[in-house]
């Protein structure tokens, strides 16, 4: 059955067919981060495939994974483009690495997980928490319901970790 | 280089085929007219540019993202009867991709002369932020759940995090990049045909409102309506072609990153395609950047002019800001970069005006305003101030550098005929 939703006035349709997505979000719906977990290297991917990106392996179980991370890169979008972001802006573009898998199977490699930076209720962040962030920053996941069976991950500022003292962000001079 | 490291194709491809004829439309905000009518325009501006008449072309490429006119009705309107045609869906990545192909193409005896095309009103018709057509409002499915519900959408948005890690990872600051523009901008005050003509200062880029940090306004490129078109055929053609020949060495077509699903997953996340791509273009050229004259890494942003010039090995990673900001790729320093503007200041045809403006500097035949001779030659001036002069002294070799985003790109390096 297709998975349907709405959040911020975006309507959501996810097929039947796309069994991926609709397991992906179907853990989302549950506040669980869960990713495929290939049943030959044993490697973790995000976001979703059909197959395994290192080994080509078909055959995958779906694993829970922490939702915890640091920011990685960012951007703030001060012209939204689309209406609905329009009354958020600027609103934070977030690149998490998880901490699992970090580093893994080769250096560079990471669970890099696309997102916004949110409050803990789910909502976009208002400026002034997301001039309280920056590449470095600890993040957690949060999720925002939008319907039966699915829940879109966000991220917000782990309040229970230990935070960088000053996080890197572009320079407010520029 | 050696000639013992080629990678891909056979030696007997380098210098075989040339692009004998380029041709393009005014750039425009509101054009008037169709796509069909731009590309038009533009392939017939390219024949004529050759010497060639509508039968002597038997191919036709184009590219779009479902924003322009087919090759069909292009060749239908000029009576180009097609031995082949193919319109392929892309932007930044395509035109060397599609010079390959042409050549590929002919080399099989498909065809023998392939006419290139863009058409877009990419200002008056088609955005390419997305503002125009229906995706933006489609339901949000599967690549939709993780960058469109995020507001993470347009190229700005999409290439805002590679950007901003350059700058974490290497210090990179906002000053130095903005020197691509003011770069750009002086060449584009010598180029009549450019959309933006003003030259600009890092100040008048960092004061620009900001889109999507750490992207000012003037760090992005202009939108313009517009046709583009270059023809491809044998270099023994081409040498029968109205203009000097330029000799294709080398191309990279849509050479991409691992996880070309999700690039960033593969890191770092501020080496683009080009780290991969070099291994074929310098290779099959048989010369490295050093000997490259000019070059048009694609300024769709004014980082992607830096990435790319750093992971083609123009300069060491992470010395970008460096080498953008220094002046050698200003017009008189040592290797000037877009020398039409660009996509910054020029217009914006998806990387084809770039491949345009280093034919004719290959030819010394820079249509910029140093006074036609009494043969009907330009005397160019080589005073690169205001208004004057941008072909540069007896080029030998050229570099473009495609972009498409991070994780793909295309590349060539052409040679004087």
């Amino acid at each position: 059955m297709t998975v349907k939703g709405e959040y911020l006035g975006m309507n959501i349709r996810i097929s039947d067919l796309d069994k991926e997505n609709q397991e992906f979000f179907g853990h989302c719906a549950n506040h669980q981060l869960h990713l495929q977990k290939c049943d030959h290297c044993a490697l973790l991917r995000y976001p979703p495939t059909t197959a395994c990106p290192w080994c080509a392996s078909a055959d995958a179980t779906w694993a829970p994974v922490a939702g915890e991370g640091t920011l990685h890169s960012y951007g703030e979008v001060y012209q939204a483009i689309q209406p609905v972001f329009r009354d958020y802006a600027p609103y934070m573009l977030v690149l998490v690495d998880l901490d699992t898998q970090l580093g893994q199977p080769t250096e560079h490699e990471a669970l890099r997980i696309t997102g916004n930076l949110a409050t803990a209720e789910g909502d976009l962040a208002p400026p002034e928490l997301v001039t309280q962030v920056g590449i470095g920053s600890r993040l957690r996941i949060v999720f925002k319901d939008a319907g039966e069976g699915v829940s879109i991950p966000l991220w917000t500022l782990d309040e229970n970790a230990e935070q960088p003292e000053t996080p890197w962000r572009y320079p407010e001079s520029a | 280089m050696a000639d013992d490291i080629d990678v891909t194709t056979s030696k007997h491809l380098r210098g075989k085929y040339a692009i004998a004829g380029v041709g393009e439309t005014e750039f425009m905000r509101g054009s008037g007219c169709t796509t069909r009518t731009l590309g038009t325009r533009a392939v017939r501006a390219a024949m004529e540019d050759a010497g060639l008449e509508p039968g002597d072309v038997d191919g036709l490429l184009s590219y779009s993202n479902n924003d322009s006119t087919p090759s069909t009705v292009i060749a239908g309107d000029l009576g180009i009867r097609p031995n082949f045609y193919m319109d392929v869906y892309g932007g930044g990545s395509s035109t060397e991709a599609l010079i390959g192909i042409a050549i590929g193409v002919i080399e099989a005896g498909m065809c023998k002369t392939v006419a290139i095309f863009r058409a877009m009103n990419g200002y008056s018709q088609i955005r390419i932020g997305g503002t125009g057509g229906a995706g933006g409002r489609a339901p949000l499915s599967s690549g939709g759940l993780f960058g469109r519900a995020y507001g993470l959408m347009s190229a700005g948005q999409m290439f805002s995090q590679s950007f901003m890690r350059h700058m974490y990872d290497y210090g990179t600051t906002p000053e130095q990049i903005a020197m691509v523009k003011v770069i750009h901008s002086e060449h584009a005050s010598n180029n009549p045909k450019a959309y933006y003509k003003k030259r600009v200062t890092v100040d008048d880029v960092l004061n620009s409102r900001m889109i999507v940090k750490p992207l000012h306004l003037l760090d992005c490129c202009v939108e313009t309506d517009n046709g583009n078109c270059i023809i491809v055929t044998s270099a023994e053609r081409a040498r029968d072609c109205r203009h000097r020949p330029a000799l294709i060495q080398s191309v990279v077509g849509r050479c991409s990153k691992p996880r070309t699903d999700m690039h960033y997953q593969h890191g770092p996340i501020s080496t683009t395609a080009g780290y991969y791509g070099k291994d074929i273009l310098w290779p099959n050229a048989g010369v490295g950047p050093e000997d490259i004259d000019v070059t048009g890494s694609y300024d769709a942003f004014t980082f992607t002019t830096m990435l790319q010039l750093e992971d083609y090995g123009f300069c060491k990673k992470g010395e970008g800001g460096d080498y953008v900001s220094n002046g050698t790729m200003r017009l008189g320093g040592k290797r000037p970069n877009n020398t039409s503007g660009g996509h910054l200041c020029e217009g914006y045809t998806h990387g084809l005006n770039m491949v345009i403006e280093n034919v004719r500097q290959l030819r010394g035949e820079i249509d910029d305003s140093c006074p036609i001779g009494r043969g009907g030659q330009r005397q160019h001036t080589y005073d690169y101030s205001e208004g004057g002069c941008r072909q540069i002294k007896a080029p030998e070799l050229t570099a473009n550098l495609g972009w498409a985003g991070p994780q793909t790109g295309s590349a060539m390096v052409m040679a004087k005929g």
